[in-house]
């Protein structure tokens, strides 16, 4: 038991080797950090690991059950895919974000207590960042700017609720949280964020088209799940999540009908798909917790896998809006199959992994007799179907020939997608392989009935129907779509728009009163006690003047204007602030 | 290119006929199978499946696209 070791802070402690090589044994390593890790998540067996005491509480950094494993199982899959996809990558910087965020991923998966998770949580956060920051553009610089503050903001709304409730019941043991009162409303909150459950989701479709090629591999696949894992664990059953899986199930295809931007549209449809997960951590019948963990596993893949593609489009062609692509799939052959595996794979095409995951969930909502539930999600599913495995293809790969000049990328990146592809139909194909893994042993799904394999074709076939008499409608147009974050990205403006026009005024008028009244009146003052002052009050004030000079020459050295070490200084604090609290407490 | 076999011109036509005439199967298949597991009474609805994916499919156009021009799509430098 004491010989575990952690392979998120494998990932994490790797990440920081990665200076001390070069060349070909650079890509060597950084292909062995996740494999390792990838080896240390099967061989852990069920049990609690690593756990310390730290000012008279419980930390577990182990605590690797069912739930955990698959969570853990799948977040180093999806680490070395994205390892071997991004491997041209030339910033040192950017592999180590990957890992760290990668880490910081399983370590949420294995955390015990909410300490663990909250610095997990928090790691996941400002090491993501860069994988924004990496590209390197004005747009990407400001959309990586107001990630981080929603991230923050989750982080901070987390760490409240979870002192609260250290104030009420005296643990941290983080375990399913009694759903009533601030404090579990705060928790519930900060995982809602990182879930993107509108309205808090708008960071999602606002940051990762901005992110690097490789950067949206990554994050696609662990901000979003890891808060599922943290629902399915904490808030399992709340009636709440249901509703707001089901709208974000809808609110995800909405969008997707109106984005240009190739992989907006993918990000739309992870809020969609993630809906999915959320709505049946809501239902929270045993079948329905299996198929959200089952769906976070398989929807890991697919999307990774069409992230994968669109990115490689942008990569090789420098262009991600539809109404400026089409017909390049006779240039990128490979990249367009490998990417219909992904869009199969998510329309729960049968014999592709979405099939067995999503109609657990589906199943859940029938046997529970919801049936707008049930409705609702089918209709959802149709629209992955019609802009995932239909639109986004016929636009970028075929349709009318744009005349962009492509070819399939790298072999490194082929492979890439070519692992996800695999897995993608092995799943499909070998469902007991995923089934096998997942937190519920009692439960016995069986994904290909007749019923369900007619049911489902039909569904797929009618939607293609209905896509085809409506092409003409359904290119892309060169818009925008407002969403959420409209408040902070807009309301940022009016808030400065304020302070100008009527704290200004006010500053005004304060300081002509000052000038005329309180100025005065002080000259008057200040001629009668020149004398004192110049001889005993000036040498005073010099020396203290002096000194606060010094100190703010000192100071200043903080003040870099970078990011990362605000970053940095807010989480020094915030680990401070914790210790304190717990020394007092 | 084989692709451009299967995909284009005669190829896309062929596509066609198939999902069309899979689509006729699946709905006859539809009828004859006795529905195991009625969980809404639509399961015992022979073809409801089919009707389903093509109203939601146009009730998902239909919708978001009056919901974006009337609403939420904005010129691409609406946030700059």
């Amino acid at each position: 038991m004491e010989s575990w070791i952690h392979p998120g802070v494998v990932l994490i402690a790797g990440a920081f080797l990665l200076p001390f090589f070069k060349g070909t044994a650079k890509k060597v390593y950084l292909l062995l950090l996740p494999i390792v890790a990838f080896i240390l998540v099967l061989k852990t067996g069920e049990g609690t690991y690593w756990v310390y005491e730290i000012f008279g509480q419980e930390i577990v950094f182990g605590r690797a059950d069912r739930l955990a494993r698959i969570f853990a199982y799948i977040f180093s899959t999806a680490a070395f895919i994205g390892i071997l996809y991004g491997l041209r990558v030339k910033e040192d910087g950017h592999h180590a974000s990957a890992l760290i965020y990668a880490g910081s991923a399983i370590g949420v998966a294995f955390a015990g207590d909410f300490l663990t998770l909250i610095v997990f949580w928090e790691f996941m956060a400002f090491s993501s960042v860069f994988l924004i920051l990496y590209r390197k553009t004005k747009a990407a610089y400001k959309s990586a700017y107001r990630y981080i503050l929603v991230h923050a903001t989750s982080g901070v709304c987390l760490m409240g609720g979870v002192f609260l409730q250290y104030g009420e019941t005296q643990s941290i043991a983080f375990n399913p949280v009694e759903v009533g009162g601030l404090a579990s409303a705060l928790i519930l909150i900060g995982f809602l964020i990182n879930a993107a459950v509108p309205p808090f989701g708008a960071w999602l479709p606002d940051a990762y088209p901005m992110a690097t090629v490789t950067g949206a591999i990554f994050m696609s696949a662990f901000t979003t799940k890891s808060a599922v894992y943290a629902l399915i664990r904490g808030y399992a059953g709340t009636d709440l999540l249901i509703y707001l899986g089901v709208f974000m199930a809808l609110y995800g295809v909405v969008y997707a009908v109106l984005e240009n931007d190739i992989r907006r549209l993918l990000a739309y449809h992870i809020i969609s798909q993630v809906g999915y997960m959320v709505a049946a951590v809501g239902i929270g019948t045993q079948l329905a917790l299996n198929g959200a963990a089952a769906h976070a596993f398989a929807h890991i893949l697919y999307k990774g896998l069409l992230f994968m593609g669109m990115g490689s489009i942008l990569y090789m062609t420098g262009k991600d809006k539809l109404s400026e692509l089409g017909g390049i799939y006779k240039r990128m052959p490979i990249t367009f199959i490998l990417y219909m595996i992904g869009a199969f794979a998510i329309s729960s095409v049968p014999l592709f992994s979405g099939f067995v995951s999503k109609s657990m969930i589906i199943s859940a909502a029938g046997e529970e007799h919801m049936n707008y539930v049930w409705l609702l999600l089918t209709l959802a599913s149709a629209g992955t179907f019609l802009h995932t495995g239909l639109k986004l293809p016929y636009f970028t790969f075929m349709g009318k020939d744009s005349g962009v000049e492509a070819k399939d990328p790298p072999l490194n990146m082929l492979l890439g997608m070519g692992v996800a592809a695999s897995l993608c139909i092995f799943v499909g194909v070998y469902p007991q392989y995923l089934y096998n893994m997942l937190p519920y042993t009692s439960i016995h799904y069986v994904p290909y009935t007749m019923d369900h394999v007619v049911w489902t074709a039909q569904i797929l076939l009618f939607t293609w129907l209905g896509f085809y008499l409506y092409i003409k409608k359904l290119g892309g147009e060169r818009t925008v779509s407002a969403d959420t974050d409209w408040f902070y990205r807009k309301g940022g403006p009016v808030f400065m728009c304020f302070a100008r026009n009527f704290v200004a005024v006010i500053d005004d008028f304060v300081s002509g009163l000052y000038k005329t009244v309180v100025e005065k009146a002080g000259f008057f003052i200040a001629r009668k006690s020149f004398i004192f002052d110049s001889g005993v009050i000036d040498g005073i004030v010099n020396a203290v003047a002096e000194s606060v000079k010094g100190l703010s020459r000192e100071l200043r050295r903080f003040q870099t204007g970078l990011l990362r070490h605000y970053a940095a200084g807010i989480l020094i604090g915030l680990l401070v602030l914790m210790n304190l609290y717990f020394l007092i407490a | 290119m084989q692709l451009d076999k299967i995909l284009q011109g005669e190829g896309g036509k062929l596509l066609r006929k198939i999902a069309y005439v899979a689509m006729a199967v699946f709905i006859v298949i539809d009828i004859f199978t006795h529905t195991h597991h009625a969980y809404f009474f639509w399961d015992e609805i022979p073809g409801f499946s089919s009707l389903f994916g093509f109203i939601s499919c146009v009730v998902i156009i239909v919708v978001s696209k009056a919901i974006g021009k009337l609403w939420l799509q904005k010129k691409e430098d609406y946030y700059d």
